[in-house]
């Protein structure tokens, strides 16, 4: 029983890719995707990430490693003879056939029976039937993109590879068509590797996702393990916005970590550190800005005992609606970011006002001080 | 003031009626002379409306011939350059081997230069070679400078082509020999057809190169250079006129096709 499962696997094994012999795009990488999962290779540009792509499609041979589906050894076939099929970025329809043909078009390359039938019932899934006599230029971005859906689904490949496929789109449809991809993999069941540089469709669309930078995968889990407890600086800030803290270690032990970043005292679940302290005792405190609270000065004794705490200042204030984000400086350093949500505003936390920001340890994260710790910041308005 | 008005506001359309005006005139005169019935050897000066030339267009001697033989040049130095064309635009646009960029500029050398120049050098190398002048050196010549402008017409179609297009035919299945014949060549046939056309246009047209080089052969532009040393018959504007209709209806026909293929409903 676990046998069927298991050889729907998708699993690479030490692949990797060098070009010219000097530049590599992928380090030797080892990665299993469980038959019938979404996963998501999240990167930047450059990352890596659709070099892999394409070695698993057939597009791109790689200098090392295989590529395995199930049992089978696909590595030395071409791409016209893998059970996988690709969305490509910005799609890549045939220009010259309508709707129906570049659906049509793996079906009759095998000679497929029933090929009238089968795009139709594509062309309803995707919800394009009345838009089969159609050219891909008189689609708009929305349609073309589930043209491009139907077209390599209709194969029922074993995987599915998309490669940044709502990258073209505008904001609103990209958050239209993320519902629609996950409604269409739930009903297919084909196991999606999705390609992207944006974190949030990462998230909300994989249940799992492989951070990848400078060729490497950096951590690999659920969506909310990766988000909660990032193993590296490139995660941490990657993925969401993190406040991270170089600490000195005072002391380990019983579950616990304490440290202390210019005299403040702060606590942390052992459990929660990417690695044991080192021999120097340097940390990164990590907390992310949502998990923070902030009071004024004058109520510091509401905050409850046995919480991470420190004084600061209000530098700057953003009201975004849903929250205010705060910008405090303090001993620990400039800009740590606070997001508070807007239940009760208070009309003291204006710029230049003495706060206490607290939050509780558990929330905390410890990461190897070693690391650059602005890896994977994105934005130059940068406050850190 | 009201006509001055009116022009004002019409500049574009009255400049541009009168553009075409000045493309389109010759070809008028040449339509309206092959009705004339000239009275003595040139078709110069109007006399009277006749259509015994278009009831009789092969009534001058040779002159049926001529035709034939450059509508037989135009078509294999046609055929010759397309292919060759194709296959060099080809490798000119997807390979990386050394002295491409040679080739890139050298194929642009026949279109730079002079024609008189070129066909000096051909009628050269030809008696060079010891070659018999007629339809084989004239094949010859008009492939070679046919050649130039299917590659660049080809090339600017393939370097417009996404790469990804033939990915994306791979990914689905097609082998190389499906990948080119359903996805490359659909594509790049504008390209194809522009060049194939200008080709034969070129080829059909060309006098110079073909004088250096035919011998004892004559083709259609020489047979007109050689009548009008000694009077031109009223056909060769019916055969001019009916050269310019058959290209209009052919373009016409393209738009149609193209706008019907662009509607078409598959089944």
């Amino acid at each position: 029983m676990t046998d069927s499962t298991e050889s729907g696997d998708l699993r690479l094994t030490g692949i990797s890719k060098t070009y010219g012999g000097s530049f590599t795009a992928v380090h030797p990488l080892d990665l299993t995707v469980p038959h019938g999962a979404f996963f998501a290779l999240l990167g930047a540009s450059g990352c890596g990430k659709t070099t892999t792509l394409r070695m698993i499609a057939g597009l791109e041979d790689p200098t090392t490693g295989s590529v395995l589906l199930g049992d089978r050894d696909v590595t030395r076939l071409p791409p016209y003879k893998r059970p996988v099929n690709t969305v490509f970025q910005s799609y890549a329809l045939f220009p010259h056939l309508s709707v129906y043909e570049n659906v049509a078009f793996g079906l009759r390359r095998r000679g497929a029976a029933r090929v009238r039938e089968r795009v139709g019932d594509m062309l309803d899934l995707v919800q394009l039937g009345d838009l089969a006599a159609r050219r891909p230029h008189q689609l708009s971005g929305g349609q073309q993109q589930r043209v491009a859906v139907a077209r390599a689904l209709i194969n029922h490949p074993r995987v599915l590879l998309l490669d940044e496929p709502l990258g073209a789109l505008d904001l609103k449809l990209r958050r239209q068509m993320q519902l629609e991809l996950k409604r269409i993999q739930t009903e297919v069941g084909i196991t999606f590797v999705h390609v992207t540089h944006d974190q949030e469709e990462a998230m909300s669309l994989a249940d799992t996702v492989a951070v990848m930078n400078g060729g490497r995968v950096e951590q690999l889990g659920a969506p909310a393990e990766l988000y909660e407890n990032p193993r590296t600086t490139f995660v941490a800030n990657f993925l969401g916005t993190s406040n991270l803290i170089g600490a000195d270690v005072v002391s380990a032990g019983g579950g616990e970590v304490v440290v202390t970043a210019s005299g403040v005292r702060l606590r942390l679940p052992a459990g929660r550190c990417a690695t044991a302290p080192g021999a120097d005792g340097r940390l990164l405190v990590g907390i992310r800005p949502e998990k923070m609270s902030l009071v004024h000065r004058d109520e510091a004794d509401s905050v409850p005992a046995g919480r991470n705490r420190f004084t600061g200042t209000i530098a700057a204030a953003g009201f975004i609606g849903v929250s205010t984000q705060y910008l405090i400086d303090s001993p620990l350093g400039p800009g740590v970011e606070v997001y508070v949500q807007n239940i009760e505003r208070d009309p003291r936390l204006t710029p230049g006002a003495e706060v206490v920001v607290h939050w509780n340890p558990e929330h905390s994260f410890g990461l190897d001080a070693a690391q650059d710790i602005n890896s994977g910041v994105e934005t130059a308005g940068d406050p850190s | 003031m009201a006509p001055i008005a009116w022009l004002r506001r019409h500049t574009v359309v009255v400049a541009g009626l009168l553009t075409l005006a000045y493309l389109l005139l010759p070809n008028l005169v040449v339509l309206v002379f092959s009705f004339n019935a000239p009275a003595g050897k040139f078709n110069y000066s109007w006399r009277e409306f006749s259509t015994a030339a278009w009831r009789d267009p092969c009534g001058v001697p040779d002159l049926c011939g001529s035709l034939a033989l450059s509508l037989q040049i135009a078509f294999w130095a046609t055929a010759g350059a397309t292919v060759l064309g194709v296959m060099i635009a080809f490798a000119l646009v997807r390979y990386r081997f050394r002295g491409r960029g040679a080739v890139n500029s050298l194929i642009f050398l026949p279109m730079a230069m002079p024609e008189v120049v070129m066909a000096a050098s051909l009628l050269t190398l030809f008696l060079n070679l010891g070659a018999e002048l007629g339809f084989p050196t004239v094949l010859i010549a008009h492939t070679m400078f046919c050649l130039s402008f299917v590659v660049v017409a080809v090339k600017a179609r393939v370097l417009s082509m996404d790469p990804r297009l033939e990915e994306a035919a791979r990914d689905l299945y097609a082998g190389p020999v499906q990948t080119f014949l359903r996805v490359t060549l659909p594509i790049a046939a504008p390209g194809i057809a522009a060049g194939a056309l200008l080709a034969f246009s070129l080829s059909f047209d060309d006098f110079i190169i073909t004088n250096f080089t035919s011998g004892t052969a004559v083709t259609f532009p020489m047979f007109v250079w050689g009548s009008a040393q000694r009077g031109t018959p009223v056909q060769i504007n019916v055969i001019g006129t009916a050269m310019f209709v058959l290209a209009v209806l052919t373009v016409v026909l393209g738009q149609l096709v193209a706008g019907r293929r662009r509607n078409h409903t598959p089944s």
